[in-house]
Parts: C-alpha cells; structure tokens; sequence
C-alpha cells in the first residue's frame, strides 16, 4: 500500500508529537540536575555542577550503585544458566509439558510484580529466609529467566541441527559439540538476553521493595526514598540524568549486536 | 576408504558420561530442565501458592497473626466492601484506559517507523524508542513529580492562561504518566508486526480494488492484532500491578495499593486474598492472548 501525501504528512506529525511526549519529561529532568537552587521551581534559578560534585561523594548514592550492579550481575548469571537450559530442553526434545514451560516461564513478567513481590516475601519469611542482596537475587532472576530463554529459544530455532549433527559424526563427544558449535552459535544471543535482563534488574523496584529487607538498598530503592525526602531532591535530579545517560549503553552495545536487526520488547 | 587416524578415545570419566548420556536422551532431557523447572516450579509457582494459599487463613484477633485455620472471612471482607470494590474497578478500568491510549499514540509512530520512514530514519527512530525503556522507571515517574507539582513546568505554562495546574492529586496525572511509562512496550510489537506483513499482500489487496481504508482495516489490522495483543499484555499488567506510580502523582489507590500495604502493616490474608484479583484477570488474559498468537510477537 503506497500512503497517500496527507496520512504520510499526518504520520510525521504524529511521529513527532509523540517523540516530544517520550522525550521532555526527560529533558526537564536534565535541566533541573545543573539548577544551582534547592527548590525546585520551573525555571530553575541558574547553572551548576554543584550537585554533581554532591551526588558524586554521596556515600550512600554510591553504596546502592554497587549494590544495584551486584544484583543485576547475580540476577543477569542467575537468569542466562537457567533460560538456556530450558530453552535446550525446549528446542531439541519432545516432552510432555513442553507447552506449560513456556507459559510457567511468561507468568513472572506477566504478571503483576506486586504479586511476584509479596508471594516472594511471604514465602522467604515463612521459611525463615534472611532478607538481603540473595533475596533480591532470587526476585530478580525469576522474572529475568524468560528474558534470556526467549533470546536462546530464537537464536536455536534459526540454528540448523546439521552442524551439531557433523559434530558428533566427527567424534566429538556431547561436551565439545556444546563448548565448540552450540555455545558460540548462542553467543550474541546470549549477550543481548544478559544485556535485557541486567538492565530490567538494574531498573527494578516494585519486586525489589518487597525482597530487600531494611539494610539492602539498591538504586531504585534509593531513589524511592529520596524523593520524599525534599532536601534530596537535587540530588535525586543528578542521579536521574546519570541513569538516562548511563541508559545510553545497553541500547548502543544492543544496536552493535543486532546489527539494525529489530529489537522487540524481550528479544 | 583409509581408516581415519581417530583421536584415541580419553578414558576419562566425562567422556564416558557423555557417551552414556549421548546414549540417553531422556536423561540429557531432564538434566537440562531439572534447574529452570525447580526454581520456576518451586521459587515462583511455589511462592504463588503460599501466597494464595494465605488467602483461605484466617488472623488471630488479638495478635494479629496469621493462623493456618481455613476461612473464607478474607473474600467476604473484600466482596462486601464498597471500598474495595470501587478500587478493584478503578484499576481495570486504569488499564483499559492505559491500554488503549498506548495503542492510540503507538500505532501511528510504529507505522511509521515500519512502512513510511527510510532505512536510516527507521533506524535512529528504533533507537530514540528504545532507549526511554531502558532509562528507569523511577527516573520517569519522579520527571512526572516535577512537571506536574505546583511551581513546576505546567504551572509556569498554565498560569498565564489563567488556568490552575494540576498539582499531584488528580488521578488523570496516574493515566498520563502510566501511558508515558509503558508506550514503548508496545511501540516495538506493533512496529515489529507491520514491518513483518509482506508488501505483495499489500499489492494484493490494492489491486483486487481495496482501497487505503478497507486495506487497512481487512488486512493491516488483522495482522498485527497479536502485535497489538502482546503489547497490551505489558500495559496492562503493570498498569495492574503498580501501586508507585499512583501515590507519587496522584492521591489515588489502585490494587497494587491495597496489596502493599496489607503486606507490611496490615493483614497477609486479605492482601493474598486481593492478590487474586489481578491473577485471575491477568491468566485469562494471557490464555486468550495465547490463541491469538500473542506469545510469537512477544
């Protein structure tokens, strides 16, 4: 269907339109970060790199940062182990259940992560589980599994069983062919699952509020607090810009992967 | 045929394994779903059931511990509240919104982006989507805070025309900012399911006398319905799910409210029991978005 001139003029509008919609907030945010007043009244009183100095001595800002990166780290290898597994058993074997699997595998993002979050933290308390990092862990990897397996799961579907097949007729033993011909066809696969899953762990809140116990306190959950606490705010503003750039990465390094192949939501 | 010069075999015990195990499927088979299905089955579908299994437990009046007695007190105290009711109804009807609105601003872009844009536009508009999902969601939610309270960016704009802005109490702050939160989930679906329909089929219809209008409606939209459905799936579960984004600019109370609270301060039973709510709506949803064809477009 070739578009006629206005419903292509119409789409540029829209596209347009929505484009500002997705980006001023964000832009507001940045704008705010170099405002040197704690206040924060629209316009902003001046420029300063004041609370970037600030937030960058924050000892408790940078305490959660670590703590963010070594959940999303533990989460992200929690997450690729098992999604891989699955998504093995998934492609190469019949079995019964294979169905529900994937289903099982959907429900923890598919449903709402207040219900991941109390079911978890129900259960921890009930078998007398300590709250901390590993609890947020285990809430992370649940919900980052299917991430990694519906990455696996695509890349093993394309990949023809032929090579793995003149593999073992060459001799090499169930090991080799895995180490030598499945494990780097999955590689980019695998980079840009982990990729997906650490960002969603890195951004969690809603589970991770429910998991972290009173001493554990990750970006988010940071951030969360602050922002009640109106004499944080402009340190709130700074961290806020640094996350959005910081956001610039994983959609780099994933473009890099795909090569301008298309990036859907989970894949 | 020369006998080929083989690698003599190691004798070490992994490769005796692996031999065995190449010599038993099943076995492969179930070593490699034993971890995912038990930490899935146990962690999560386990953790699900203790959770709604406290839903049929009653509380101790005095301490207001949780009490292994079966009761369906919770459901009852739920059901005849006027309350809960209301707020269980405000949340669906949240998401419906959230849903739809999302549908209404994605299509146009996706379309875009999947049939109108060159290759380079479609690629830095694939990237300008993208990258707001994975800039955090606090970070959005707290750029909404500041746009919308008072003294900030609406004001400033809106007092000149003598309006009041809208401060951080309405809960049509709640269906802007949902919207502004999940509209790149289901951006990239419908993009990803236009740019899948082949452009013969297109051809096809056009030249079997469809004009633009019927075109669209009897073969575009038909193709990407599981599009559409896989992105309402996220839109609409964390629409249903969220109980931040709904105090922080709004003083309104979804489910997910309800659900926190109860948790730490007040009854696990009734909290479980509140739980079901968007379970139930959110299973039937999926299944009917399973025989749609949601699950490929995910």
């Amino acid at each position: 269907m070739t578009e006629s001139r206005w419903v292509r003029i119409g789409l540029r509008i829209m596209t347009a339109v929505t484009l500002a919609f997705i980006y001023v907030p964000l832009l507001v945010l940045a704008i705010y970060a170099f405002n040197p007043s704690r206040s924060q009244v629209w316009p902003p009183s001046g420029f300063s790199l004041h609370w970037f100095a600030e937030a960058a001595t924050n000892g408790r800002v940078l305490g959660a940062f670590g703590t963010s990166i070594l959940a999303a780290l533990g989460a992200t290898g929690v997450a690729l182990v098992l999604g891989t597994l699955a998504a093995l058993a998934v492609s190469r074997y019949a079995f019964f259940g294979r169905e529900a699997i994937s289903f099982a595998l959907v429900l923890p993002i598919a449903l709402p992560g207040v219900v991941t979050g109390i079911a978890l933290a129900a259960t921890f308390k009930t078998i007398g589980v300590d709250f901390g990092l590993q609890t947020v862990i285990v809430g992370h990897a649940t919900f980052c599994v299917v991430i990694a397996y519906n990455n696996v799961i695509a890349r093993l579907r394309r990949m023809p069983r032929s090579t793995e097949e003149a593999s073992a007729d060459l001799g090499a033993d169930t090991w080799q062919t895995f180490r030598r011909i499945t494990l780097p066809t999955m590689g980019t696969a695998l980079l840009s699952g982990g990729l997906l899953a650490f960002a969603l762990s890195f951004d969690e809140v809603i589970v991770t509020n429910f998991t972290a116990g009173p001493s554990t306190e990750t970006i988010p959950l940071w951030i969360l607090s602050a922002i009640q606490r109106p004499n944080e705010l402009p340190v709130v503003n700074v961290v806020a810009v640094v996350l959005i750039l910081l956001s610039v990465i994983p959609v780099w390094l994933a473009q890099r992967i795909s090569g301008g192949e298309t990036a859907s939501v989970s894949r | 045929m020369t006998a080929i010069a083989a690698e003599p075999p190691r004798p070490g015990r992994l490769r005796r394994l692996a031999a065995w195990l190449h010599a038993h499927r099943r076995v492969q088979m179930l070593l490699l779903l034993a971890a995912p299905v038990l930490w899935i089955g146990l962690v999560y579908l386990g953790s699900l059931a203790i959770l709604l299994l406290n839903a049929f437990w009653d509380t101790d009046a005095f301490s207001g511990r949780v009490v292994a007695r079966f009761t369906l007190e919770s459901f009852q105290q739920l059901i005849g509240s006027e309350v809960y009711r209301t707020i269980a109804l405000r949340t669906i009807g949240m998401a419906v919104a959230v849903t739809l609105t999302d549908i209404l601003l994605a299509f146009p872009i996706a379309y875009y982006m999947a049939r109108v844009a060159s290759r380079r536009t479609r690629t830095m508009l694939l990237i300008a989507v993208l990258m707001p999902l994975w800039a955090s969601y606090l970070v959005k939610i707290y750029a909404w805070r500041v746009i919308l309270q008072g003294n900030g960016l609406l004001d400033w704009l809106l007092t000149p025309l003598g309006i009041d802005g809208p401060g951080l109490t309405q809960v049509a702050n709640s269906w802007v900012v949902l919207s502004y939160l999940w509209l790149p989930y289901m951006i990239l679906p419908i993009y990803a399911g236009l740019e899948r329909i082949p452009n013969s089929l297109l051809e096809a219809s056009a030249d079997l006398g469809g004009r633009a209008g019927a075109t669209f409606r009897r073969v575009v939209l038909p193709m990407v319905l599981p599009a559409i459905v896989a992105g309402s799936i996220f839109t609409f579960s964390l629409t249903l799910g969220d109980y931040i984004t709904p105090t922080m600019v709004s003083s309104t109370q979804f489910i997910g409210n309800v659900i926190y609270q109860n948790s730490s301060l007040g009854s696990l039973p009734l909290a479980a029991a509140y739980s079901f709510v968007p379970i139930v709506i959110m299973i039937a949803y999926l299944l009917v978005a399973r025989r749609l064809g949601a699950f490929e477009s995910l």
